[in-house]
């Protein structure tokens, strides 16, 4: 029985939500509570196999799981030309996708909980679960597997039951814009992507990511695979100047699918960087990809917090800062690709995911504050709101703490990222990191700006009856705040053993290559 | 694992915690030596406007709209245009990406591939 | 030149769904416009699968042993049923949207702006 558990570990990820995501109608007929518990349930079943198959990666390396044969001797194809393809779709969990994958789970287990009492008003809440189910399905898809046609496929999941979730609120005209726009925007990407694939496909007859890596020859027709495949993931992961979807979705869909798009976006960035990283390799010209990354994300840091310190809207602001925070991770890995060779590339890609994994925290964190403002007083706009921290003393607190996060305030987990990627890009060139400090010291204005709206200030009389948030909504936020709190205290828990050994593994094409060889 | 160490320097969260805890207790013993006769609630609380009538708290409060107003306005050069760029139409979306699309053509394939 | 005839198409028709996109104001002529770019990636794996001279992958009563390889047609036929789903997805939006906003005209559709 623990062999099922181990060695089929990523399928069980996959079907786990899956079986539940069908499952969720049927029970939902019975019993309303009874739903609610079956899908945390088994959300966190997945994020234990999630942490288990973590643990795996670490130990014993990169994890091969084949759906079809397992090597040449089963059920292969034999061609004239003589050699044999086996016929199957791979997984392939390097230590990125691993963390990735804890990424994903974590915070699709807290937007559940956070769920509980967040829609318990909506008649049509089995359709939530089951959308929120289908999404997480969705997402480690998209980081677990090692073949690109399977990455599209779960690229399309993604998006359309993101869509539906963002267009949740059906009463109001706005939302069911942002959720088509979000879809419009989704499937010309996908369109663009799955246009690449051809285009490789056309060429080497291979989908699998490690197999086309090794017999990529960078022809001309796998340079414009590239850039429909960068423009395709940009777009997707929220780059400006293609960033005005962000907002939109962000901004209305309910904050516990807030939650999940943050997760979304970054499985986006994941695969921009599988793409460039393990697919094309040591093909791509360090200086004209690195200072494209670069560019983009100075683009979108700019552009993030300039726009986030006019809103008035909460949602939409703290998804333009969730723009900018995409900003600086592309302007990390950027500076890791130009100055590739020197010693402090390793150290900006270091930062760059790190900050993948602060940034999802912190931004969370922040999306459920507010997601608590508006089920208590029923307000979108900051200036309906004010001297809430009378009644609202844990959420306040826990917004100090998203607020010191996100600006990069000593001791949370932010400043410790932040710190790494001032350091690296600082040593490649000091007008970037001017910039970018200067874009944190934005970032502070605009969240001291929401912290004294709707905390700070005198009692309204509109707003005295306003009580605290739920236990079911305290909950995730508590657990993200202590995350954070831990991580920013004692930063090399988590960066020494799950950030360097990601940063190492997408470095590492051979590897990669070699385990998909070595596991045939 | 209380250190973080960049290329270029240290980081240790538990000295600066440490440190911050003793400038909180030095700080918590200098406010002891305010007075004690201060009363909350009563009349020595109250707002003095000069003898006028107190506004409502609805008025007193700023709003989020009327923050950083000297900001915004005296860059309202930049802001406008960044606004004014910011449709909102779907078609303005599509633009984009076939902009960039376009840009990353002529960056990445013009000056080095060549026809293999 | 003539065998390159398909490719040439698929480009043109990803050309014409983008101008589609870009330039009409009516929200459902934009989803047909990337109906449009969905059907010429689809033509461009069916393309990609011809062999010169090759039949059908039937083994049985099969007039010669050269045949096209069918992944490509198992990866349309996939593409297909997902373009499927998101355009029943973007339609239903679209009446939700008609019901609220009263037009379809997508300058007009714009209230989530700056």
């Amino acid at each position: 029985m623990s062999d099922l558990f181990t060695t089929h570990l990523p399928a069980l990820i996959i079907a786990i939500p899956l079986f539940a995501a069908f499952l969720t109608p049927l029970i939902s007929r019975i019993n309303g509570k009874g739903r609610n518990f079956v899908v945390i349930v088994a959300l966190l079943m997945t994020f234990i196999l999630t942490i288990k198959l973590a643990w795996h990666v670490y130990t014993d390396g990169t994890f091969l799981y084949a759906f079809g044969s397992s090597d040449a001797s089963g059920f292969a194809l034999h061609t004239p030309a003589g050699y044999v393809v086996p016929i199957r779709i791979l997984f392939e969990i390097d230590a990125m996708s691993a963390l990735m994958g804890i990424i994903t789970s974590s915070l699709a287990l807290l937007g559940a909980i956070y769920s509980w009492n967040f829609v318990e008003k909506y008649e049509t809440q089995d359709k939530y679960y089951t959308l929120l189910l289908l999404m997480t399905v969705g997402m480690f898809g998209m980081v677990f597997t090692g073949d690109l046609f399977n990455m599209f496929v779960f690229l399309e999941v993604l998006s359309i039951s993101g869509a539906a979730l963002v267009a949740f609120r059906t009463e109001k005209g706005a939302s069911i814009e942002a959720g088509l726009k979000y879809m419009i925007i989704s499937s010309l990407g996908a369109m663009f992507m799955l246009f690449a694939v051809c285009l490789l496909y056309g060429q080497y007859d291979l989908l699998n990511l490690a197999a086309l890596a090794k017999r990529m020859d960078y022809t001309l027709l796998d340079e414009i695979a590239l850039v429909a495949l960068i423009g395709a993931f940009a777009m997707k992961s929220g780059a400006a100047p293609m960033h005005m979807w962000v907002p939109d979705a962000y901004g209305e869909a309910p904050a516990s699918i807030s939650l999940m798009l943050v997760a979304s976006t970054q499985a986006s960035l994941y695969a921009l960087f599988r793409v460039v990283f393990t697919l094309y390799g040591a093909h791509i010209d360090p200086t004209t990809i690195g200072w494209l990354f670069i560019i983009f994300g100075l683009l979108s840091i700019m552009v993030g917090v300039s726009m986030a310190l006019m809103q008035d809207n909460l949602k939409r602001l703290i998804g333009y800062t969730a723009v900018a925070e995409i900003g600086y991770m592309m302007l990390a890995v950027g500076v890791a690709i130009a100055s590739m060779g020197s010693g402090y590339s390793l150290m900006a890609l270091k930062a760059g995911i790190f900050h993948i994994l602060n940034d999802a925290l912190d931004i969370g964190l922040l999306f459920l504050v507010a997601g608590v403002l508006f089920y208590r007083t029923g307000a979108r706009n900051l200036a309906q709101l004010g001297g809430l921290a009378r009644n609202m003393k844990y959420t306040t607190f826990f917004f100090m703490i998203g607020l010191a996060a996100v600006a990069g305030l000593p001791p949370t987990n932010g400043f410790a990222s932040k710190l790494l990627i001032y350091e690296s890009i600082y040593l490649f060139n000091p007008v970037l990191a001017i910039i970018a400090i200067l874009a944190s010291i934005f970032m502070l204005a605009i969240f001291v700006k929401v912290f004294h709206s709707a905390f700070l200030g005198p009692e309204l009389p509109s707003l005295a009856k306003v009580k605290e948030a739920p236990p079911s909504m305290l909950i995730p936020m508590a657990i993200l705040a202590l995350v954070m709190i831990i991580i920013g205290l004692f930063p090399n828990l988590v960066y020494s053993t799950i950030v360097c050994e990601a940063a190492k593994a997408l470095l590492d094409q051979g590897g990669y290559i070699a385990a998909m060889i070595g596991g045939a | 694992m209380l250190t973080l160490d960049s290329g270029s320097g240290i980081w240790t969260p538990i000295l600066w915690l440490f440190l911050f805890v003793l400038f909180s207790v030095i700080v918590l013993w200098l406010r002891g030596f305010g007075r004690s006769d201060y009363k909350k609630g009563t009349d020595q609380t109250m707002i003095f406007f000069s003898g006028n009538m107190e506004p409502l708290k609805d008025m007193v409060h700023i709003r989020s709209t009327n923050l950083y107003w000297g900001f915004t306005e005296s860059l309202s050069v930049v802001f406008e245009k960044l606004r004014k760029a910011h449709t909102g139409r779907i078609n303005d979306y599509v633009y984009w990406f076939v902009v960039v699309l376009a840009l990353l053509f002529i960056i990445v394939i013009l000056p080095g591939g060549g026809l293999q | 030149m003539l065998a390159n005839l398909p490719f040439l198409v698929v480009a043109v028709m990803i050309g014409l769904g983008l101008y589609t996109m870009l330039f009409n104001r009516n929200l459902i002529k934009i989803v047909i416009g990337l109906t449009i770019i969905e059907n010429a990636v689809n033509l461009f794996l069916i393309a990609l699968a011809y062999k010169n001279g090759a039949v059908a992958p039937i083994y049985t009563s099969a007039p010669s042993t050269s045949m096209v390889m069918p992944t490509p047609h198992a990866l349309t036929l996939t593409a297909i049923v997902i373009a499927m789903a998101t355009t029943a997805m973007m339609l239903s939006l679209i009446m939700q949207i008609y019901k609220h906003y009263h037009t379809l005209d997508a300058f007009k559709i714009r209230r989530l702006r700056e």
